[in-house]
């Protein structure tokens, strides 16, 4: 594996990356929802028409998943990522339909470093999964835990943004 | 799905149990979440997981398939036409947690408890019902756990 280009230290509060361009196809839509997520409206367009949902859509856990991906190819890969504990929230406000283009926009709102472990840090980010309509399908926030470049180093300790 | 008015809070149901192979660990994570530690035997075994572990969306999304396999079954026993409404979407959950890795060959036990019942003032003919949901491994440790939501039907609403 290559070095690692983003470590704990290079996630600041305040800053906002923007990235990827999912196309969502009913093949996977379809795949996802028989595997894990088999109720009517993530299978069959009539069902999905009928429903409170208003169309064939993705489970949110599909949604949770596709985000996971996008944020995997925008920058997890390319970090020193120790993966995450949990997940405070996610809010699935809009449906996410076949032949939606999705994008991520991700906020850093607030980091510490570990007191258990020095060699890491939590970074808390607020993620929002927006549409080619510019709304927001999905919007999760919760900590994630990245390799520090220096663990040696004093670390400034500032408030949420 | 039963109606809001017939949910109890403290109502536990078992969801059943599922063993997290190698290969469907690593076909998950493939598609949506292509870490070394959840597709790389040998760089999972030099992270600091010590081996290969579940993504924990694939963890989570099992939790969903045997939610909706108890649903099915549970209607099935009922009769389609018990009169009971449609299961109704989620606005999202919260406090989602993975404290424990979940390893090759283990076996997850989910299950759900119901804890709190919302009325909705914007929406007479809905609920919210909030559940705690975990899944346990062999050992008996929590491997996830995360409050959901849903939004339920009510019999009654005038």
């Amino acid at each position: 594996m290559s070095e690692p280009e983003l470590y704990w230290e290079d996630f600041v509060p305040g800053e906002t990356r923007e990235f990827g361009e999912k196309h969502v196809t009913r093949e996977e839509i379809v795949d996802f929802a028989k595997d894990y997520d088999p109720q009517p409206f993530h299978l069959d367009e009539k069902a999905g028409a009928a429903s409170i949902l208003g169309g064939l859509c993705a489970s949110g856990w599909h949604s949770c998943a596709m985000l996971m991906r996008m944020m995997c190819d925008g920058y997890i890969l390319q970090s020193a990522s120790l993966g995450a504990p949990g997940v405070d929230e996610v809010r699935w406000q809009k449906p996410v339909y076949v032949d939606d283009v999705l994008r991520v926009r991700n906020t850093c709102i607030d980091r510490r470093a570990s007191k258990s472990r020095p060699e890491m840090g939590l970074t808390k980010f607020r993620t929002e999964l927006v549409n080619q309509k510019d709304e927001v399908c999905l919007l999760m926030t919760g900590w994630a835990m990245y390799a520090r470049r220096d663990p040696s180093a004093p670390v400034e300790t500032g408030g949420a943004v | 799905m039963p109606w809001f008015e017939d949910i109890a809070i403290g109502e536990k149901t078992e969801l059943g149990s599922y063993i997290f192979e190698a290969d469907d660990i690593v076909s998950f994570a493939g598609k949506f979440d292509p870490q070394p530690f959840h597709t790389d035997e040998e760089a999972a075994k030099a992270s600091a997981y010590g081996g290969l572990i579940a993504s924990g969306w694939h963890t989570c999304s099992v939790w969903m398939k045997l939610m909706v396999k108890s649903r099915i079954a549970e209607k099935a026993r009922k009769g389609e036409d018990d009169g009971s409404p449609p299961g109704g979407p989620s606005p999202g959950f919260l406090e989602l947690k993975w404290p424990t890795p979940v390893r090759v060959g283990d076996r997850i036990t989910y299950s759900t408890e119901v804890i709190e019942k919302v009325d909705l003032k914007s929406r007479p003919n809905l609920g919210i019902v909030r559940s705690l949901n975990k899944g346990v491994n062999q050992n008996g440790e929590l491997v996830m756990s995360f409050i959901g939501q849903g939004l339920v039907q009510k019999r009654d609403h005038s």
